[in-house]
């Protein structure tokens, strides 16, 4: 088995620690997996209660793509930021400040993007679209809310692994913290692609 | 005072429900669980105190994460859970005997019991004992130190104690859910049950299923990425492979469950319309969800079943495994059709008849790789030279018992007859008929065979012999008459019967239940007889079985960190191989330091700040469940803040325990042969039948 070079784009600063890193990376993957499953049932859920209005609002109702094309370009700029934020760590480990920089950059946008999610859940209040309404309206809550949940998660995250660069530095456990916050960070963008595609732009067409 | 204890009264206690509501059969039945737990609770608390045993059990257990210790552990919470479960059959059946017209306990106590049964046997007690045997084994028949993330291994048995120790608490605070284990909405639903039940079915579920699923996750990556070198996916041991399939199952199978929790949560606490009756909601998207799950789950719990059933066939025989590929391909094919088959559970639920069809046949192709592996161990077992030790007991009792059950299984999975049969006594004949020979026997002979790896000395064979007989008579007695009276009719789950002609049968029943009750009691009297006995049982030199793969080449009980040096490994049943070519036990040219995983208490914070987090949600106790939560993820961030080196075992050390270990086998002069192997000559040294080892 050679594992060599399975993960350069840590740029480990030694031979030997690839092993180490390669059982955590590929565990995530497989929690990944697993997550993709549960908004995959999510989804389904939803798709099987699109019509179970019960006269309440619909998908006209409360789609409001104007916002939700604002939530999409920050949350994939998060996602482009958090690239950079890899990239620094992988070519200028020495200069944490570049890497924090860009994952401050990500961090912003994905608050944005969850003040904007909230500013439209806010509004699904006032023209009496809450999850108590119908089944519809249930499914749509908590599909939008556990994505906004694994984002606020991930904030939470990005917190604690900013407070470990500047405790640290750039270590090898902490390059490899980074690399699986990415994949989740990215994970989300495409459960996102989903749901703005599936639940709002299918919502309205 | 609201406020502090949310919607708790004292009338919530179950101790003093004899004063509450009148002493009668029922009431004391219901106080007499509450004060056992209590009292059990209290006899261990002060049992361990007078022995001075807390300090030993926080340090070598609770915060180690050698894989090894937390396996046993699982095993042990399995055993507990079963005694209540083993309880409440007895119960349960004792009510039915007198069921014409009206039992002995009430119809919401009787639907308590079915409910409480049903989860505690197939969460608390079948996926910890599953979990406990992959745990002990897999790393030592891979060749590996330990799993890939010790502490989340750690953690996954905090959060299937904390499923456990919900359920345990609402035997003595307020009163479980009446659903069954499916607990199926909308009667579980806000709507027609808003009391404390079904939510601890939820959180107790839900938490237990995240262990489940970071089991699944940390199993399956421990046996991708941690194998011995040379031990390609054809050379595992099938224990192994069987594991990697419920791994598979376990990752895949729960988060179709966490999220019906999840729903059935949103429901009752913020009322949602998920499951509900009116407002769209929908209860078919929970009975998909829930045997979306439940389907693999049966999987999950067999799979590492028929592991063992293979290697003791093999070792038992002394035989290389016949057709191993073959059963490698049908393990496989059980996974992935478990899958397919979810809907069979409700045919009757509405669904077109075609739909019903497919279900039908995907549910029938499942019998055929079944089909495999028993033919596989019946040609294991041909022409090889047998023992029949205990293990090889329960075996034959699976292989008669087992085939009947998949059998009523086949007709079952037909949707005609599944019309006439669904909700009766039959399907619950059927899934004790799989379920008890199936995993149950399994693990039972799992333990007879793995008991003196573990605990370095053997199991009474004749005791152990007994209790495997009573098993079958009690396992045929209890159950076989109910494939009878479900085909008359009688309808399952219910307090009462009308029909006179039932209760020769319940009868029957009830004295099967009263024998699988004294089977159990057996397997704490083997227990005993051979805790007395272990200076005679010992077996040091860890191979009593002439045993075939990687985990019999290590000392009884192994020692921390598994093996001296990671073995090479060449061939299929490597240990075997070894022992035929006369080259086992030999010393190292040299030997490293080893660096293992730092112990840590994180399994037991997760286990009681999620306790509290349940127990205050199931109560509405709103500022004990911030405040766990809050404790539970502060942990976690300062946790990720410092630094945990590794202990080092250093090379003298491990050179000291291995050397005299090989030393003691040298001194041995030959190993036993199979004939001295149930008595005391056999130290664990075993001299291999070299005609049949290959």
């Amino acid at each position: 088995m050679s594992e060599e070079n399975v993960h350069p784009g840590m740029n480990l600063g030694y031979h030997g620690g690839e092993h180490e890193a390669e059982v955590k990376v590929f565990g995530f993957w497989a929690f990944l997996m697993s997550d993709l499953v549960t908004f995959g049932i999510v989804f389904a859920v939803f798709g099987t209660m699109v019509t179970a209005t019960a006269g309440g609002p619909g998908p006209e109702e409360v789609t409001n793509l104007h916002s939700v094309a604002i939530q999409t370009a920050l949350l994939l700029g998060s996602s482009f930021g958090f690239s950079w934020a890899s990239l620094s760590m992988k070519y200028h480990p020495g200069q944490r400040w570049r890497t924090l920089g860009w994952l401050a950059v990500a961090a912003t946008s994905a608050l944005c993007f969850l003040i904007v999610e909230l500013i439209d859940f806010h509004h699904w209040t006032t023209i009496g679209a809450v999850p108590q309404r119908s089944g519809y309206l249930s499914a749509l809550w908590a599909l939008v809310g556990l994505h906004g949940l694994h984002v606020a998660g991930g904030l939470l995250w990005m917190a604690a692994m900013t407070g470990q660069i500047l405790v640290f530095g750039l270590t090898d456990d902490i390059k490899s913290r980074v690399t699986r916050m990415g994949l989740y960070w990215h994970f989300l963008d495409v459960v996102w692609v989903g749901i703005f595609s599936m639940v709002f732009l299918a919502g309205v067409a | 005072m609201n406020g502090l204890f949310g919607r708790l009264a004292w009338s919530d206690l179950k101790l003093f429900e004899t004063f509450m509501h009148g002493v009668s059969i029922d009431t004391l039945v219901a106080a007499g669980a509450a004060w056992m737990v209590v009292l059990g609770g209290v006899a261990l608390a002060a049992w361990l105190t007078w022995a001075r045993l807390w300090g030993p059990l926080w340090r070598d257990w609770l915060t180690s994460v050698d894989h090894k210790k937390i396996g046993i552990m699982y095993i042990v919470l399995g055993f507990v859970m079963m005694a209540r479960g083993v309880a409440e059959g007895v119960v349960m059946r004792t009510h039915q005997a007198t069921a014409y017209q009206g039992g002995v306990l009430s119809e919401e106590h009787w639907a308590e019991l079915f409910s409480t049964h049903g989860t505690i046997m197939i969460f608390f007690v079948a996926m910890p004992f599953i979990t406990g045997f992959i745990n002990y084994l897999v790393p030592l028949q891979i060749g590996a130190r330990d799993m890939a993330f010790p502490m989340l291994n750690q953690i996954s048995l905090g959060l299937t104690a904390t499923g456990a120790a919900l359920t345990m608490i609402s035997l003595v605070v307020g009163i479980f859910e009446t659903g069954g284990w499916t607990a199926y909405p909308p009667f579980t639903g806000a709507d027609f049950d808003p009391g404390p039940g079904p939510d601890y079915w939820v959180w107790a579920i839900l938490l237990s299923g995240f262990g489940s699923m970071f089991s699944g996750i940390n199993f399956a990556v421990t046996i991708y990425k941690m194998r011995a070198p040379g031990m390609t996916y054809m050379r595992m041991p099938v224990f192994t492979w069987t594991a990697l399939c419920t791994s598979i199952l376990l990752t895949f199978a729960l988060p179709p469950l966490t999220v019906a929790c999840l729903m059935q949560a949103l429901d009752r606490y913020l009322g949602f319309h998920f499951f509900t009756n009116d407002q769209g909601g929908n209860m078919m998207n929970y009975a998909n969800l829930f045997w979306m799950f439940g389907h693999p789950e049966v999987y999950i719990l067999i799979l590492p079943a028929f592991g063992i059933f293979s290697e003791l066939t093999s070792t038992f025989a002394a035989k290389r495994l016949y057709g191993y590929t073959s059963l490698v391909l049908a393990t496989m094919a059980i996974a992935v059709i478990s899958f397919c088959v979810w809907l069979h559970h409700f045919f009757t639920m509405g669904n077109s008849a075609t739909v019903n069809a497919a279900f039908g046949i995907a549910t029938m192709l499942i019998a055929i790789p079944t089909g495999v592996k028993v033919y596989v161990w019946m040609a294991t077992l041909w022409g090889g030279r047998i023992r029949f030790l205990t293990p090889m007991v329960y075996m034959t009792g699976f292989f008669i018992m087992f085939v009947i059950g998949g059998l009523s299984g086949i007709i079952l999975a037909n949707p005609a007859i599944n019309w006439q049969v669904h909700n009766t006594q039959f399907i619950v004949a059927h899934f004790h008929n799989v379920l008890l020979p199936g995993t149950l026997f399994g693990i039972l002979a799992g333990v007879h065979i793995w008991f003196p790896k573990a605990f370095g000395f053997r199991l009474d064979e004749r005791a152990g012999r007994i209790t495997a007989y009573l098993w079958i008579a009690g396992f045929s007695l209890t159950f076989l008459p109910l494939y009878i009276v479900g085909l008359m009719g009688y309808p399952r789950r219910s307090a009462a019967w009308d029909d006179p002609t039932f209760l020769p049968y319940m009868i029957v029943c009830m004295i099967g239940a009263i024998l699988l009750a004294a089977a159990f009691t057996g397997l704490f009297v083997t227990l005993w007889i051979s805790v007395r006995n272990r200076a005679s049982l010992a077996v040091p030199m860890g191979d009593p079985w002439d045993g075939r793969t990687l985990e019999w080449a290590t000392p009884a009980p192994p020692p921390h960190w598994n093996f001296a040096t990671i073995p090479s490994i060449a061939e299929r049943d490597a240990f075997a191989r070894e022992k035929a070519e006369g080259r086992p036990y030999v010393i190292p040219a040299q030997y490293r330091d080893i660096h293992l995983p730092p112990d840590t208490p994180a399994g037991m914070i997760v286990f009681l700040t999620t306790t509290a987090f349940g127990f205050a949600a199931t109560w509405w106790i709103w500022w004990l469940a911030i405040l766990a939560a809050v404790v539970l993820v502060g942990w976690v961030v300062v946790h990720s803040f410092r630094n945990h080196p590794e202990v080092v075992i250093p090379a003298v050390e491990v050179k000291r325990v291995n050397n005299a270990w090989i030393e003691a086998i040298e001194l041995a002069q030959g190993g036993i042969t199979r004939d001295d192997e149930d008595t005391p000559r056999n130290r664990g040294y075993a001299a291999t039948d070299m005609m049949v080892a290959s």
